[in-house]
């Protein structure tokens, strides 16, 4: 297990420093500076700026402070947001994603399972339908559209919950919601599919003849095994939340890190971009190791270390 | 099985189909349709009715500050928090013109080239230090410092002697002329007699600092903290991060007595659609221009409903020609492309927000006499008669194929795409649109690879000299490698000269340009904004500030 987990770890260094090696290129590839504006400062004045902030060094050297910087997390202050350190950037919009995506993701996983869990037990029933439309209906309304129709209904038209911002349990509630519908969706056919499968295969049809009864035989011997796909997606799940809450945390003014990292490129703010994504890469990286080790525990039949380790 | 099928069919039609209504009906706002039908400034009247006993003032400024250090500080954003925080020697007052703030006196020498300010005995800093003429000395050395890195704005002070030598030259801050005479005395030489001087002083860059708590603490500026120490009408009570700003009246303020609000919610909301559900359900009492702009959809309905502020905004959009680039290296060509425009129409139709069509370079919020302009808007028979004259010096029959840039962003390309069928109908050539992202733009513009290319200039402060400069060399913000050596003297004559000479010169100047047409101007700008009927005396000036320091509310 520990050589499984160290084999790992070294897989994870390898791939931050792919990423970021990519990441500054492109950035320094990309037209433009951080300090382009409309109004253009003095050539004398740049210069001081580009000084400050080591944009004259040779490009190697900028690509070693950057690596460095980049292991040990020390990212330097932002280039627009004048003496702000990227680090505290993060660390206080992070928590604001954090929250909104727990809690989209608790509501995509519990409704998701439950509604494909009916479906399938209810299958080619008027439960099966009725959740297959919401289904269908979920993944093929965009979230900024959910986003401003929940707003409107429920915020402008009902006036029950807050427009915008994210002070309170009640500003959670549409943002949540919003963000959530997409993978609920996803979730529930995901959860159906694998369901049926479960439902037709031989160890059930044993069970059913034992005399258990469909209450044990669904929620004790076939959700178990049926859930793992949806534990498989739960990976890139969490990541596609946390960074792509964007669109949502713009539609409710919420100062989330999902924002900041979108900002960030269009304002070409080299340190705030490189903090971002060695942030989320870290985040992706390591929930995608944490779903393999989970995958061990739903599933007996998985040996984590098993290729690893004869 | 079949039924079943049609059931399911059926359902999702009925559901998508409530989903689709849900967001359509949002266009028709049964609220805040009782607005009469004033639709320019209700809030420059000063109002009558009693104070609301709570004197809470909500607006929303879009985004975080970038900087809320006045040395460092280079946009409207931020600009809006300093101006109600800080104070500067003069405050440009309801009438648009600076008047006495922290400086309770001011004496102009003959030549007009050295200030005397008297600072006010009663100007205190929120920590109760008194302000003083070191505060000054010390915030505008700071910026002229080269050792401080982030001080965009440095070039604001260079009008003072010695300024731009000190910052770009190696020269040392001791010859820059600024002196300390006493605690309240501070004189300022300047380089060149400048009429707009008193103007400066009014701007953040030229906001003074209070140098006992900020020398020797460079994060001084970072949070709302005890070391945060401002001399305004209010206070930064609190700062979270890309969430809200709280201001509160500061009770030792000189001129408290005029300032009403007790407190001001500044929210950072960048959508601004939801900005502006935000407004419609009563969580803010103020939306659109100068803080965060109105979605361009919205315009027309809010202006329908007679709701819709509007006011002039010294600033001009055009479309820029790369004059080294044939056909635009030809000025009958430039003239053609310029008088084929029909910018009554895009402002009708397109920008709906009260532009006055731009036929000048310096809006006329600055020189009255430009709401006419130097040619004719919308005269496709000129064009054809100046594309005739042009070809015919290029020895071309038909114009090529030209590219028109701008960055993108709807309105960007609606004006484009409208521009582009005028050009097409009344000279009979092709344009090929093309949009980039922001950065990039600017990148390809001032590679000079672009052949007509939309730019805007917003004034810094009101006078024309902000326009006309743009254009004195080559570089810069001058994209179209257009010079003249003639304008570019009678730039540099005006700047020993004052009152109508200048002007003069000034004019004559901007003849030349527009003879030349380097750039085809659009529109002059304008802000627009909706604010509670219960919101008065809130101050939107024609450079986009915003002063908070005479507002108040009324019961509704």
């Amino acid at each position: 297990m520990a050589k499984y987990l160290l084999k790992r770890l070294a897989y994870i260094i390898v791939s931050l420093f792919f990423i970021i090696t990519i990441t500054f290129f492109l950035m320094q590839a990309a037209p433009g500076g951080p300090f382009a504006s409309e109004k253009k400062l003095t050539p004398a004045l740049e210069e001081q700026m580009n000084e400050a902030y080591g944009l004259n060094d040779p490009l190697y050297e900028q690509y070693f402070n950057y690596l460095v910087n980049a292991f040990t997390f020390d990212f330097g202050p932002s280039f627009k947001y004048v003496g702000q350190d990227v680090i505290e950037i993060i660390t206080r919009s992070f928590p604001y994603s954090l929250i909104l995506g727990i809690e989209s993701i608790l509501i995509a996983l519990s409704i998701g399972v439950l509604l494909g869990v009916i479906a399938a037990v209810k299958h080619n029933k008027f439960g099966d339908y009725t959740a297959m439309v919401i289904a269908v209906l979920g993944i093929s309304v965009p979230s900024f559209i959910m986003a401003t129709v929940l707003q409107y209904i429920f915020a402008i038209k009902l006036g029950a919950l807050p427009v915008a911002r994210f002070e309170s349990f009640a500003h959670t509630i549409l943002p949540a919601i919003a963000l959530a519908t997409t993978p609920l969706a996803f979730i529930a056919r995901l959860m159906r599919s694998s369901m049926l499968d479960v439902l037709n295969s031989d160890y059930i049809k044993t069970a059913k003849s034992k005399g258990l009864g469909q209450r044990v035989v669904t929620y004790k011997h076939g959700l178990r095994n049926a859930i793992l796909p949806v534990v498989s997606y739960l990976g890139p799940l969490v990541v596609s939340i946390l960074t792509g809450s964007f669109i949502i945390e713009s539609i409710f003014g919420i100062p989330g890190l999902g924002s900041e990292f979108v900002v960030s490129v269009t304002n070409r703010d080299y340190t705030v971009i490189m903090g971002t994504t060695v942030f989320f890469s870290v985040l992706l990286l390591v929930s995608i190791l944490l779903v393999d080790l989970l995958y061990g525990l739903v599933d007996p039949r998985i040996k984590v270390a098993g290729k690893g380790g004869k | 099985m079949s039924f079943k099928k049609k059931w399911v069919f059926l359902l999702v039609l009925v559901l998508s189909l409530g989903l689709l209504l849900a967001a359509c009906s949002g266009g028709d706002n049964e609220e805040s349709s009782e607005g009469g039908d004033s639709s320019e400034g209700n809030s420059e009247e000063s109002g009558e009715g009693t104070l609301a006993a709570d004197q809470t003032f909500d607006i929303n400024i879009k985004t975080e500050p970038p900087s809320l250090h006045p040395g460092t500080a280079s946009d409207s954003t931020s600009g809006i928090v300093l101006d109600q925080i800080f104070e500067g020697l003069m405050r440009i007052n309801q009438d648009g013109m600076p008047e006495e703030a922290m400086a309770e006196s001011v004496e102009i020498s003959d030549d007009k080239k050295t200030y005397t300010f008297k600072i006010r005995e009663d100007a205190n800093w929120s920590n109760g230090d008194p302000v003083t003429a070191q505060d000054f000395e010390y915030a505008w050395k700071w910026v002229l410092n080269p050792d401080n890195a982030d001080t965009d704005y440095a070039y604001q002070l260079y009008p003072i002697k010695g300024a731009q030598e000190a910052k770009e030259e190696g020269a040392s801050l001791d010859d820059v002329g600024i002196t300390v005479e006493d605690d309240k005395t501070l004189v300022v030489e300047l380089e060149q007699p400048t009429p707009y001087f008193l103007d400066l002083t009014a701007f953040y860059t030229y906001y003074p600092v209070n140098h006992n708590v900020v020398d020797g603490n460079d994060e001084w500026a970072q949070d709302a903290s005890d070391n945060y120490v401002t001399n305004g009408p209010f206070t930064l009570e609190s700062w979270a991060h890309k969430d809200q700003i709280v201001l509160n009246k500061f009770s030792d303020y000189w001129d408290s007595e005029t300032v009403k609000l007790e407190t001001v919610n500044m929210y950072m909301v960048d959508d601004a659609n939801t900005s502006l559900e935000m407004y419609n359900s009563g969580e803010l009492d103020w939306v659109g221009d100068p803080s965060s702009p109105l979605p361009l959809a919205s315009i027309p309905a809010l202006k329908q409903e007679g709701n819709l502020n509007i006011s002039d905004l010294a600033g001009v959009y055009y479309y820029a020609f790369n004059t080294e680039e044939s056909p635009f290296d030809n000025v009958n060509i430039r003239k053609a492309f310029a008088s084929a425009i029909n910018r009554q129409g895009i402002v009708e139709s397109i920008t709906q927000r009260q532009e006055q069509p731009a036929m000048a370079l310096v809006p006329p919020s600055i020189w009255e006499e430009n709401k006419e302009g130097y040619f004719k808007d919308n005269d496709p028979e000129k064009a054809k008669e100046y594309l005739q004259a042009g070809l015919d010096e290029l020895g071309l029959d038909k114009l090529p194929k030209i590219s028109l840039s701008y960055n993108t962003d709807e309105g960007h390309a609606a004006i484009a795409q409208a521009v582009q069928d005028m050009w097409r109908e009344n000279l009979g050539v092709e344009v090929e649109l093309n949009n980039e992202e922001w950065n990039v733009y600017l990148d390809s513009m001032g590679s000079g690879n672009f052949q007509v290319g939309r730019m805007g200039w917003l004034a810094d402060f009101n006078d024309a000299i902000n326009f006309l400069e743009i254009f004195q060399s080559v570089g810069g913000n001058n994209y179209t490698n257009w010079e003249n050596e003639e304008y570019a003297s009678l730039l540099e004559e005006s700047r020993t000269l004052t009152g109508d000479e200048r002007k003069e010169v000034l004019r004559e100047a901007e003849q030349i340009f527009m003879d030349d047409m380097p750039i085809a101007p659009v529109y002059f700008y304008t802000n627009t904004w909706l604010n509670k009927d219960y919101v008065k005396n809130i101050e939107i000036s024609g450079l986009g500030s915003v002063q908070l320091k005479w507002g108040y509310l009324v019961e509704e």
